[in-house]
């Protein structure tokens, strides 16, 4: 594979960009300039400190580094998304066990199948890929889930007072969140070439890699996402749905906001 | 919300009289355990009803909330749906029969019914599962007079199940129940 160099007085340059943006921001009065500066400053920063440390574990070669690496990203996305995903009690439990789970099964598989070598120069950037569309899927999943559950309280109940399950009488909820969890990884993969180029295939045509390297290489990603975000989102929503219920097979209190 | 309530419940048909707002609609949750009470004990025949599985306890003590909730499906499909759910095979037309809905109701898309046609659909629903006792929650309050009387029928004409009435109305607890008990602020009334 070719390498490419950038130095910094070209990252430099393209500051130029996020000038014109803080003027549109400035003649428009839409008070965006802070937030651009403190975008500016934080992917300044948190890029630099994560190229520091991906340096070091390439030259270590440890994979210990890597899955250390990867747990620490695990735990930024478990808050993240749990974070979105207020609405479901108890939600961090299961986006924890959705991502491990999404990261292990699909690096584990990507290697068993031989896609990938297990160096740390593959395990990185896609274990981070793929951390990053999970946490994304479980927590529009679980959102997608709360506003079931509130806006099927009657129906629930319904269900459980014929003796339904918290399982059964949430199935068809479950089902849906499961889908919207999905969806938008389904259409981005069906759109892809057509409106945008995604970013692997950029950096590589960019790199000066040859387009079909390019292309073979990205479609290989965006398959292991898809399969890596369907396995979050079932974790998320078959598990995140006990948060709404009791042991008991009733709805927690604080929902029910019926007559009386 | 409800207090220092002691309450016994025989055969026949109870009614909980009351204004809205005095507890009756949580007293019912807590009968076929949707909710459990912060101190105090539910029993259903002398059986703490924490110590039943709350499954069973919920086909035993049918409930037909105060708003009709069908399950999506046909009718036939919701009367199925309870027993089906212990994979049990009824045959929904006795049930459909006694809450006064005729076998040409069977295919029909439930969430197309009318609210009346719905509100005898979560009656027979509550009643294919062949209950010892039934819950109603206010079951004519959504209903104009004409489906209320009918309603009211088929509930005058329930045999050998004990029944729970709330309602806020005194003349339909008058019609159909045996004893009326009245609650005020969650507690007992008079």
């Amino acid at each position: 594979m070719s390498s490419l160099s950038v130095s910094t007085g070209e990252v430099a340059a393209s500051l130029v960009l996020v000038a014109l943006a803080i003027a549109v921001s400035l003649w428009r009065r839409a008070e965006l300039e802070q937030d651009l500066g403190l975008a500016v400053l934080r992917s300044f920063l948190q890029l630099t400190a994560i190229g520091y440390v991906i340096q070091a574990i390439f030259d270590s070669d440890s994979l210990w580094l890597v899955a250390g690496l990867l747990a620490v990203m695990v735990g930024v996305g478990t808050f993240t998304a749990g974070r979105r995903a207020r609405a479901v009690p108890g939600a961090p439990g299961p986006i924890l066990l959705a991502l491990s789970l999404a990261a292990a099964v699909t690096l584990g598989l990507v290697i068993a199948l031989g896609v990938f070598e297990p160096e740390p120069r593959y395990l990185v950037p896609v274990g981070g890929m793929v951390i990053g569309n999970a946490m994304t899927a479980s927590a529009v999943a679980l959102n997608r889930l709360a506003d079931e559950v509130h806006g099927s309280i009657r129906q629930i109940e319904a269900m459980l007072a014929l003796g339904a399950s918290a399982r059964q009488a949430a199935r068809g909820l479950v089902t849906r969140s499961l889908r919207s969890g999905m969806i938008p990884l389904i259409d981005q993969t069906k759109t892809t070439g057509l409106v945008t180029f995604p970013g692997t295939m950029v950096g590589m045509l960019v790199a000066g890699a040859e387009p079909t390297d390019a292309v073979r290489l990205q479609l290989i990603l965006l398959w292991v996402l898809l399969g890596a975000v369907a396995l979050a989102a079932l974790v998320a929503v078959s598990l995140g749905y006990r948060g709404f219920f009791t042991p008991a097979h009733q709805l927690r209190e604080r929902l029910y906001s019926g007559p009386e | 919300m409800l207090r220092g309530l002691d309450l016994e419940i025989g055969e026949g048909t109870t009614a909980i009289l009351g204004p809205s707002g005095c507890g009756k609609s949580t007293l019912l949750r807590l009968l076929n355990r949707l909710a459990d009470p912060d101190e105090g004990v539910v029993r259903l025949r002398g059986t703490d009803v924490r110590e039943l599985d709350p499954l069973a306890l919920r086909r035993r003590v049918g409930l037909v909330p105060q708003l009709p909730a069908p399950v999506p499906g046909t009718v036939a499909d919701n009367v199925r749906y309870g027993p089906g759910l212990v994979g049990l095979e009824v045959d929904p037309l006795p049930a459909l029969a006694l809450a006064g809905l005729d076998g040409s109701f069977l295919d029909r898309d439930a969430s197309r019914l009318s609210v009346g046609e719905q509100q005898r659909l979560m009656l027979a629903r509550a009643l294919g599962l062949d209950p010892e006792v039934l819950l109603l929650d206010e079951p004519t309050a959504a209903l104009d007079e004409r489906a209320k009387e009918g309603v009211e029928e088929t509930l005058a004409g329930l045999a050998g199940i004990s029944v729970v009435l709330v309602t806020h109305e005194r003349a339909q607890a008058e019609r159909l129940a045996q004893r009326i008990v009245e609650l005020d602020e969650g507690r007992l009334a008079g």
